[in-house]
């Protein structure tokens, strides 16, 4: 058998055996131990021609269901936003998803301008002084921006809003254990982080606070109260940014004075797949920049004075500080990153405040609706963007089941993470839902109720 | 290129003892080695380093470097200059790019250290 | 080329939203929490188009050439991945949405799991972590909760000198602290210098094998006993399992713990930085450690569980990068048991093949036998004055991506070089005759390598400028109201 995706005809193969001076490619092993050569094949399923595996793929991808033809009222960290045709194509240009990192410049020239372009439109949205060129998600962006306010500030206390999204909650506590550092919790009151609580609980030893707007549960954080209590004891405030179509509409966190802003970006162009790849945005003040993580992008000039962009302040990174670096991080999700800068110019400065107006609007429709239907009672009542809590009737299990028989996929229960919400279920709407998804939506919580 | 007034140490810093103050810095060698520094991170005033410990860090575009304190002591005194101009480590090694200076705790240590012709050796050894 | 603010005029858009269909009512938001100000380009859809296009005509892929990164496996992406990648049924999958739609994922990611553990010779595996120091952090998470359980304190690690740059740096972010051991003589971890480090304070080793210089660790075993003997954990960096593939596996070597990057040895496109992803493979001891949720199979059902009381927990959002998860799970049925062997033959192959050819033009640190990749040095062109970046960027007027050049740092003038199985003899024969060109052309013109690249769209790009004087983004003029 001819190696797939490789060249060699047999031919080719003695041919170079020949100019080494050996008998068989086995000689080339020769050094390995005799007791951990393999004798056997491997144990995996025989090999498939392209058509047997491009059938194989279909029939899994299929056993999902036909989701194409389902409407999806699911959030929670993953939404379902449209995605324009040109952002496909770009990114299946093979320069660039074919690519390295830009370490050779001169010949990358494109994917640093894209993550130039990148950089500037992020730290537009959020109004933060230097953006980073992307990690691998919201979460680890939240992660990392808690690591680095432990080095910026020696201390080691950490406090987090149980409205953040618990996930991101999880992984945050996994960085922390792993660092020492230690972990507290702010209550949540009606949806948002409780401001009373949040004053009892922060401390001389708190390096940071951090919040998520709007919050897991949709509503929005009033960030100038928390903002006042963090800089009025000198503690740094993190916000992040899960939803960032939200900031179409709402004051920008940097604005209202965070220190550091992270974010899920893959709500800008990026497909659901099932939970990755997605891609985590971090911003922060210039006078940070040395304890930034990831890598950055900066424009420069060659030696005839044009303009060009490279990798800078590498200093920083793992590869040249080893253990002396403040992260390990050695990748940007530079395909996501594109995808993000394709679809924010597409979109442009008009389009994302429709967008982020369409989805409140949507949203709002939906929520008065299912408000009316009997035994559902709105859990939190504040101000939110496009994701929202009900108590329900019924189990929200059994209510998804049969959902899902009208090929709707319902919202979140959120019991699973919260076990004090019994009953409860969290509805996310976007503008891939239309009038008539919301209205086939009500009709059948109508009936189930 | 190598000052017959300083001291030089095998990781090439200088030190000029002038009573019980020592400036450091790195030698032309060691700019050289490092290329252009664009960032130097300087200890606080006030920190106590052991002889042979790490006291400043320099980067260059490609690479990150140690400067080890020749003696132990206490940062009195650092040079806020190589802030905005850390080329001066490159242009001026030895007398605009000092790093730091420091209050000897024990002159002795000073013994072991390496003249101007001895480093000169090393050098050309390596 | 001009940014694409540079060529945005106000008034233009890009793509038409759908109208509002549902009546619309007052935004009941306060006012002090509304955005007032949005920079953001106005294009049409047709400037994006070109824009773009315009830039990746600006960039370098495997598709467009050879591309010999040493430490990166940069082989052909095999588009038959890509659209499986894009089945609608994988592309829109909720993370969210029940099992009982999701079953297609589940089932890749569970026979994922599988073969992976097959090809490994290890326990169980975590799709988890989203890139190779992803699965660096999570392995030495799991050996920090390892000890903590078992009540041992050890708060070192060992690497050796030339490890990549993101094992110490993983190390470090979990607290250890990191002992750096000299290679010896001939390349390889020094057993004496291993014996006397190995205490009962020290929680294991990160080792790559083949080693970064391209050299099987021959004395493995050994490695395995004085580790374990003092009661430590072997880790495997599994980058360079190009070379091993169908021929030996890192459990059989006894290792505890083995990260892979799919993209390097399974084919996943590198993206131009991201994103990849890093699943860890370990030994049943630490199976209970790996982070949630596992995937399970009853039947033929498979599921998500969270019962693992002795995770380390998460390490990032929803259950890992699927979408390389897909591309990584078609690499491996399409070639099967018997092409995995044939991609780490014909690699060491084609890598012994471009070594003894470029021997001639460069000095070889370690004679030693190599696998899938090797280490030359330029020492002898550097005390002309030309230094292997100069030569990196000369390759760039031949049309070669040059190989990775100053790792591993105890080479001088490294260049690092794997040419993986993707490329055939020809391409290796020409990129021999290039670095041979450039060789002469150091002796009677060292100016035209010292000043390259000539021919890309920017020559030399000034790197101690964009340090000293950053400019990361663009700063915009215009009226940013909304």
């Amino acid at each position: 058998m001819t190696l797939l995706f490789a060249p060699h005809s047999e031919k080719d193969k003695q041919e170079m055996l020949e100019f080494l001076g050996l008998k068989s490619i086995d000689d080339l092993f020769a050094d390995i131990d005799e007791k951990l050569v393999l004798r056997t094949p491997l144990n995996l399923p025989s090999s498939m021609s392209e058509i047997e595996l491009t059938r194989h793929m279909l029939m899994l991808s299929e056993k999902n269901g036909e989701v194409l033809h389902k409407s999806c009222f699911i959030g929670a960290g993953a939404y379902n936003h449209f995605i324009p045709s040109v952002v496909n194509h770009i990114v299946s240009r093979a320069e660039f998803y074919t690519s390295y990192t830009p370490y050779q410049p001169e010949v990358s020239q494109g994917m640093l301008q894209a993550i130039f372009e990148y950089q500037t439109m992020i730290a537009e949205l959020v109004d933060m002084e230097v953006v980073n060129a992307s990690v691998y998600d919201g979460a680890t962006a939240l992660a990392e921006a808690v690591i680095m306010v432990s080095n910026i500030t020696g201390k080691k206390e950490i406090i987090i809003s149980s409205a953040v999204h618990p996930e991101y909650k999880e992984v945050v506590k996994t960085y922390c254990s792993a660092r020492e550092l230690m972990l507290k919790e702010v209550e949540f009151c009606n949806g948002v982080t409780s401001l009373e609580d949040l004053e009892k609980i922060v401390s001389k030893n708190s390096a940071a606070v951090v919040v998520q707007n709007p919050t897991f549960f949709g509503c929005i954080e009033n960030l100038s109260g928390i903002e006042k209590i963090c800089h009025e004891k000198e503690i740094l405030l993190i916000v992040s940014v899960v939803e960032p179509t939200s900031l179409g509409m709402l004051k920008p966190p940097g604005e209202c004075g965070a220190d550091i802003v992270t974010g899920e970006g893959q709500s800008f162009g990026n497909p659901l797949n099932y939970g990755g790849p997605y891609l985590g945005f971090m911003g922060t003040k210039n006078k940070y920049v040395r304890f930034f993580p990831g890598r950055l992008v900066g424009a420069t000039t060659d030696a005839q004075g044009r303009r060009g962009y490279v990798l800078t302040l590498q200093a920083r990174e793992q590869h040249i500080r080893r253990e002396r670096a403040f992260s390990n991080i050695c990748t940007n999700q530079a395909l996501n990153a594109l995808a993000t800068v394709v679809y924010l110019s597409l979109l442009g400065k008009v389009g994302l405040v429709e967008l982020a107006n369409l989805c409140y609007q949507k949203a709002h429709y939906a929520y008065d609706a299912i408000a009316e239907i009997n035994g559902f009672k709105p859990v939190f009542v504040f101000p939110f963007y496009n994701e929202f809590v009900f108590e329900c009737p019924i189990s929200p299990r059994k209510i998804n089941k049969q959902l899902l028989k009208h090929k709707i996929i319902g919202g979140l229960e959120l019991e699973r993470f919260y076990p004090d919400l019994k009953n409860t279920m969290m509805f996310c709407v976007t503008e891939r839902n239309s009038k008539a998804d919301i209205d086939k939506l009500v009709e059948v919580l109508e009936n189930i109720a | 290129m190598y000052p017959e007034n300083l001291k030089y140490t095998k990781e090439h810093e200088w030190v000029k003892v002038e009573d019980d103050i020592a400036t450091i810095g790195i030698t032309f060698h060691a700019q050289e080695r490092l290329n252009d520094v664009v960032f130097v991170e300087l200890p606080k005033v006030g920190k106590v380093v052991k002889k042979g410990e790490s006291i400043a860090i320099l980067e260059s575009v490609k690479a990150v470097s140690d400067v080890y304190s020749p003696v132990s002591g206490e940062v009195i005194e650092i040079n806020n200059s190589l802030v905005n101009k850390p080329e001066l480590i490159n242009q001026k090694p030895y007398s605009d790019g000092w790093i730091a200076k420091l209050k000897v705790r024990d002159i002795k240590e000073l013994g072991d250290l390496l003249t101007a012709k001895e480093y000169e050796e090393l050098i050309e050894r390596q | 080329m001009k940014l694409i603010f540079e060529i945005s005029s106000p008034g233009r858009r890009g793509i038409e939203l759908p109208k509002l269909d549902v009546p619309p009512r007052e935004v009941d938001i306060p006012e002090n929490l509304l955005r007032k100000k949005l920079f953001l380009p106005e294009v049409s859809e047709v400037d994006v188009v070109r824009h773009y296009t315009a830039l990746s005509r600006m960039n370098y892929g495997v598709d467009n050439g050879f591309y010999p990164l040493g430490s990166c496996t940069m082989k052909y992406n095999p588009k038959v991945n890509e659209d499986a990648s894009r089945l609608p049924g994988f592309m829109f999958a909720h993370p969210y949405q029940s099992e009982e739609i999701s079953q297609g994922c589940l089932e890749l990611m569970f026979n994922l799991e599988k073969y992976l553990c097959e090809i490994t010779g290890m326990d169980a595996f975590t799709l988890q972590p989203a890139a190779g120091a992803h699965g660096e952090l999570t392995g030495l998470m799991m050996m920090k909760a390892y000890f903590r359980h078992k009540k041992e304190k050890r708060t070192k690690i060992i690497v050796p000198d030339l490890s990549h740059g993101t094992n110490p740096a993983s190390a470090s972010m979990c607290a250890f602290d990191v002992l750096t051991i000299k290679s010896n003589k001939e390349g390889r971890v020094d057993l004496d210098a291993l014996k006397d480090i190995m205490t009962e304070d020290v929680a294991g080793i990160m080792l790559t094998n083949p080693n970064t210089l391209g050299i099987f660790e021959k004395d493995i075993l050994k490695i395995a006993d004085i580790v374990h003997s003092s009661g430590g954990l072997l880790y495997c960096d599994g980058a360079n399992m190009n070379a091993l593939l169908g021929i030996a596996r890192p459990g059989d070597m006894r290792f505890d713990i083995v990260h892979l990057n799919l993209h390097k040895t399974f084919s996943t496109p590198h993206g131009g930085g991201g994103p990849g992803a890093g699943p860890v493979g370990v030994k049943r001891a630490l199976e209970p450690f790996l982070p949630v949720p596992r995937i399970n199979k009853t039947g033929k059902n498979y599921s998500l569980t969270y019962d693992c009381p002795l995770s380390i927990g998460r390490v990032k959002s929803f259950y890992g990068n699927f979408g390389v998860m897909v591309k990584a799970y078609a690499y491996i049925l399409a070639l099967g048991a018997e092409g995995l062997r044939q991609v780490a033959e014909v690699s060491v192959l084609n890598a012994n093949y471009l070594l003894r050819k470029l021997r001639p033009f460069f000095d070889l640190t370690y004679e030693q036998p190599y696998k899938h990749e090797f280490v030359l040095s330029g020492a002898r062109q550097a005390k002309k004055g030309v230094r292997m970046v100069d030569i990196a960027k000369r390759l760039l007027d031949y049309g070669f991506h040059p190989p990775t050049i100053y790792f591993p740092l105890i080479v001088e003038e490294a260049m690092m070089v794997e040419p993986t199985e993707t490329e055939k003899k020809e391409t290796l024969d020409a990129f021999a005759e290039a670095l041979e060109k450039i060789n002469e052309e150091i002796e009677r013109d060292p100016e035209i390598v010292k000043t390259s690249p000539h021919t890309t769209s920017v020559s030399r790009l000034d790197m101690v400028k964009a340090s000293k004087e950053p400019i990361l983004k663009w700063i915009s003029h215009s009226n940013d109201y909304i």
